[in-house]
């Protein structure tokens, strides 16, 4: 999120799409009601089904899933149409007057550059005109042809209400009265919050459906300021931070990334990373990238990350690929290439698409080791459970070990919120049995296989005995010690870069925050984002202070939140080219004629005056993107797509198939199913009750949800003799699941291109473990796709057929 | 007498059954205090209150754990969780997720011992800790030993294990994270994800 839970309340509009806050995060969205109840917001849903936000909404309007870019671009076109531009923002705050090479363009649903036999893009067209002075050229007027304002509005016009309705199956009446309540949230004194989740990630294009919402967000001027902002509500309690501190295939912490083969040593690696300002007075932040790496490295080894052996670079694996990721995993898994497998708090078996797959991947492991405090369907594959799991144990040879480690009442440590406030936690109880902590487990696990590398030698061993691993216990490193390893601390005298004479820091104090990172090896920071949460004041991500000063639900006292205890991000933009809030009623920073002031910690330096930098400091242009550049693999701007499996063949060039660049596995292309096969759109979704195949373990939320089940429009009942209550089984071109089937209004059919597309709603919480009745999830079903640019499964929208069935049938285990 | 009292606290008081004199002095007569007196204790009287977040969603609401025992003696047992009033965010409430993490904590799905699944066997078996750690401890390093690509074709140094691969959590705190991204990263496992990707 931008901004936080609690700053929701200052909106005056709500848009709730690729979501479903109401039943999803619902505590979150009692600042949806507190917004409706105290500010007179209103609320908009776009959603296939009448969800139970839907029910509270001002307006809701029905969408084929998979289709949103098109809604997006349409909201987009209308809107420059009929003047609804936030222009002052627009102008100085976006990248609309920069100017783009000649050579790009859009034809066909493509942009310039595509190799179909790679399936990739040579994006080098995709960027600016650069000057003489190594700066971006510009036209501040808007007239230039080929200015992003200009390149932006040719890209929408084919995305008219009547090709919204055809593409999207949304009426064009609905669209319509939602444009104009959007549209008016182009006037500075009105903003627009975006509240979205996994409906927009979970898709073969979801990185472009993001980028299409936040660049509306752009246009009305809602970004960095009260009420407004792009809120991804993530989900698991610290997917935010798991994802912070870099636990992927590609990235380290901080948004560091991990280095590939061509990056053969440090300096080839830095020299891409420059991020030189592309306009004048620019801060462009990653800069500073350098003192980040060299920290981090530092804090990883030590003594032994020094100027002369490239701080340790050669330790670090060197990707020959994009992504290590899950999807890439297990289809390396399945063709024999992996041997050991480790399952920390995740349950695969019912968390990544296409089942069988999984099944017959997990089944050629040597071993398998899950850690969990919970039974899962995952460490218990091998295990036959009738229709539920219909395995032939005998031939599996897989290893198994089962590890249990404790939960979060029985731990201490911290966790990141979706508006990125660090709070901490204490153990409240004592661990069951022999159950241990996940920081344990690691250790022991790190510590004998040190002792092995140590007395037998082996393959590299460098970087395995020369891990720095200074805790009081090894055994145990405590959550103190590592969240101040994360902080970073000095190891020699850190000095002021303005004067040398000054010591900033002293050899083993914590350091203040990043700003006194250093690139010269004086100084360890785990995750640079995060340093100042645990600094010389103590830990601040224990603080509790929930005074909120002027009620603006920035709540500054109440944990740390990252990065420096900012809580909006991009808050410069809150005010306007002098420095003067937009809306002085929702104030959040003000030039004061010296420095910044307000309800946050300002986003540039306190003392950049306004017309200087920029609010968008990350970005080497200063300013925001409507126009990304060459930073997606699948476009500068969103394009519409269809997903893989499609009801009506992508009407701007029925040749391309889903999105034209997405790695597709070709055991998993030749599992497509088609629109003749398989008629009806699928998509799935989580409940109230129900956390994703955790509560079924859970005795009260069995009760509130016993049984897995799936829903129907009326119309489709009718037509298939299904009634509420009846066994149905729904089947895909890669799996088939029983449920029992909820007929009803919530869903329709939709009219797209002129056919009727019925859509069938899949819940995700059943399994053959725990206290709920034994159940399916849509993983049995769905396409072993990813997103081109971050491999989120396409959970969201592909293809089944449905019947009435009877009952399935439980296995030997009761 | 000034007493300043929350609400809590004048459950405790009160609850606890504490002397008649106390009570008096909130203006509890005689016969009130003699009621009191042999009303059974308010079950969260004599608990540990811990502050804790939900486990499940990034709403992150605040909570309290109401426990017997004490964590540092390895007896806490955990009686009652609710909603932090103090939260900023959630102020008290919680959904029924939330509203029911104390039987996520009691699940008679928790894990309790480690267990072994030998290859081609229909059960788990218990091993202790120290089996399976070595166990997993020797496959590791057979694994890399084995497969570990040091250099690429062209000779460039590439560190690079990928035939083991491991998934982080989503629910573990940032200091978990932390030290498994240390121990993966320092392996070489390429392999490396978290729940972030779905
Ligand atoms: S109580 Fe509900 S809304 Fe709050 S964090 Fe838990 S799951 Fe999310």
């Amino acid at each position: 999120m931008t901004n936080s839970w609690t700053d929701i309340k200052n909106t005056d509009l709500v848009i709730v799409m690729g979501g479903n806050a109401a039943e999803a995060h619902p505590c979150g969205f009692k600042w949806v009601t507190e917004a409706k109840a105290h500010r007179g917001a209103r609320l908009i849903v776009v959603d296939p089904r009448f969800t139970r936000t839907a029910s509270v909404a001002d307006v809701y309007a029905p969408i084929r899933p998979g289709s949103d870019i098109a809604f997006l671009m349409g909201m987009i076109r209308w809107c420059i149409e009929n003047d609804k531009v936030q222009w002052e923002y627009v102008k100085n705050f976006t990248n609309a007057a920069l100017l783009v090479k000649d050579e790009y363009g859009w034809e066909d649903g493509l942009f310039v550059g595509y190799d179909a036999e790679k399936r990739d893009y040579d994006r080098s067209s995709w960027d600016y005109q650069i000057g003489e002075d190594g700066f971006a050229r510009t036209d501040p007027t808007l007239q230039d042809p080929r200015c992003v304002w200009n390149l932006l509005k040719q890209h929408v016009s084919i995305y008219t209400p009547e090709m919204v309705e055809r593409i999207c199956g949304t009426p064009k009446d609905k669209f319509l009265k939602i444009a104009e309540m959007i549209g008016e949230c182009s006037t500075p004194t009105k903003t627009m919050t975006s509240m979205y989740a996994l409906g927009w990630t979970q898709h073969s294009k979801g990185s472009q459906n993001i980028r299409g919402m936040a660049m509306l967000q752009l246009i009305l001027g809602n970004i960095g300021v009260r009420g407004g902002g792009m809120n991804a509500l993530r989900g698991h309690s610290n997917i935010q931070g798991l994802t912070d501190i870099g636990l992927m295939s590609n990235l380290l912490p901080g948004y560091l990334n991990v280095p590939t083969e061509k990056e053969t040593d440090f300096e080839t690696y830095m020299s891409t990373r420059a991020f030189k300002p592309l306009q004048p007075n620019q801060t462009s932040y990653w800069q500073n990238y350098r003192k980040f790496m060299v920290s981090f490295m530092k804090s990883m080894w030590g003594d032994h990350a020094t100027a002369e052996n490239d701080w340790a670079y050669h330790y670090l694996t060197k990707l020959d690929v994009p992504n290590y990721d899950i999807l890439r995993m297990f289809e390396l898994m399945n063709s024999g290439k992996v041997n050991v497998y480790f399952c920390q708090g995740f349950n695969p078996l019912l968390a990544f698409p296409n089942r069988g797959k999984l099944t017959s991947a997990l089944s050629k492991l040597k071993l398998l080791v899950t850690i969990d405090p919970l039974e899962t369907e995952t460490a218990r594959f091998w295990e036959n459970h009738g229709d539920f799991n219909n395995v032939d144990s005998a031939a599996i040879q897989t290893e198994v070990l089962q590890l249990p480690s404790t939960c979060f009442a029985e731990d201490e440590g911290s966790l990141t919120s979706s508006g990125r406030w660090i709070q901490w936690h204490w153990a409240g109880g004592t661990p069951p049995g022999e159950a241990k902590h996940d920081t344990w487990i690691m250790a022991q696990i790190f510590l004998r296989i040190r002792e092995l590398y140590r007395t037998e030698g082996g393959v590299f061993p460098d970087p395995i005995v020369n891990l720095s691993w200074e805790y009081a216990d090894e055994g145990e490193p405590s959550p103190e010690e590592l969240a101040k390893e994360i902080n970073g601390r000095a190891l020699t005298p850190v000095m002021d870069a303005t004067d040398p004479t000054k010591t900033l820091v002293e050899a083993g104090q914590q350091l203040l925050n990043f700003s006194q990172i250093r690139d010269d090896g004086s100084t360890t920071s785990g995750c640079w984002i995060y340093s100042g949460c645990w600094n010389e004041k103590g830990n601040n991500m224990a603080l509790r202070d929930n005074n909120d000063p002027d009620s603006t639900g920035a709540y500054l006292g109440w944990s740390f939140a990252w990065p420096l205890n900012r809580r909006i991000l991009y808050n410069r933009a809150s005010a306007d080219m002098a420095g003067k809030p937009w809306d002085p009623s929702r104030k959040l920073m003000e030039w004061n004629g010296e420095k910044w002031t307000g309800y946050d910690v300002p986003d540039i330096a306190p003392t950049s005056a306004p017309g200087t930098v920029m609010p968008f400091i990350m970005n080497a242009e200063g300013v925001s993107r409507l126009f990304s550049r060459g930073m997606l693999r699948d476009g500068p701007f969103p394009t519409h797509m269809e997903p893989f499996e499609t009801p009506v063949p992508n009407v701007i060039n029925p040749k391309i198939v889903g999105n034209p660049v997405a790695r597709v596995f070709a055991d998993d292309a030749a599992q497509f199913g088609t629109s003749e096969q398989f008629p009806h759109v699928a998509t799935s979704y989580r409940l109230t009750e129900h956390f994703h195949y955790w509560t079924k373990n859970n005795a009260v939320n069995s009760v509130l949800q016993p049984q897995f089940f799936v829903e129907v429009s009326e119309q489709l009942g009718e037509e298939k003799g299904i009634k509420g209550g009846d066994w149905v089984r729904v089947w895909s071109n890669r799996g088939s699941v029983k449920a029992k089937a909820v007929v009803t209004k919530r869903l329709k059919p939709l009219t797209c291109d002129g056919k009727t597309v019925h859509v069938v709603g899949i819940p995700l919480h059943w399994g053959f473990i725990g206290a709920a009745r034994k159940g399916f999830g849509p993983n049995s079903l769905t396409p072993f796709v990813g997103d081109a640019n971050v491999e989120t499964p396409e959970f969201k929208a592909f293809l089944v057929n449905i019947e009435k069935s009877t009952a399935p049938k439980e296995g030997p285990v009761a | 007498m000034n007493v300043d009292l929350s609400r809590r606290g004048f459950l405790k008081l009160s609850g606890a059954g504490v002397a008649a004199t106390s009570l008096g002095a909130l203006g509890f007569g005689e016969a009130e205090a003699a009621e009191a007196a042999h009303v059974r204790a308010f079950k969260l009287t004599t608990t540990t209150e811990t502050r804790n977040t939900c486990t499940y969603c990034s709403v992150a609401c605040g909570i309290i754990i109401y426990s017997k025992g004490d964590v540092r003696d390895g007896n806490a047992d955990i009686v009652h969780i609710e909603g932090d009033v103090d939260h900023p965010t959630n102020r008290g409430t919680l959904c029924p997720k939330g509203a029911a993490l104390k039987s996520y904590v009691k699940s008679e799905t928790r894990l309790t011992q480690p267990m072994l699944r030998a290859a081609g066997s229909s059960k788990f078996e218990p091993i202790t800790w120290d089996a399976a750690l070595d166990k997993i401890a020797r496959a590791m390093k057979d694994d890399r030993d084995a497969n570990f690509i040091t250099h690429n074709d062209a000779g460039v140094p590439v560190n690079r294990w990928t035939t083991t691969g491991f998934l982080a959590a989503s629910a573990t705190t940032n200091e978990t994270a932390w030290a498994t991204t240390k121990v993966v990263k320092a392996l070489g496992i390429a392999g490396f994800d978290n729940q972030a990707r779905v």
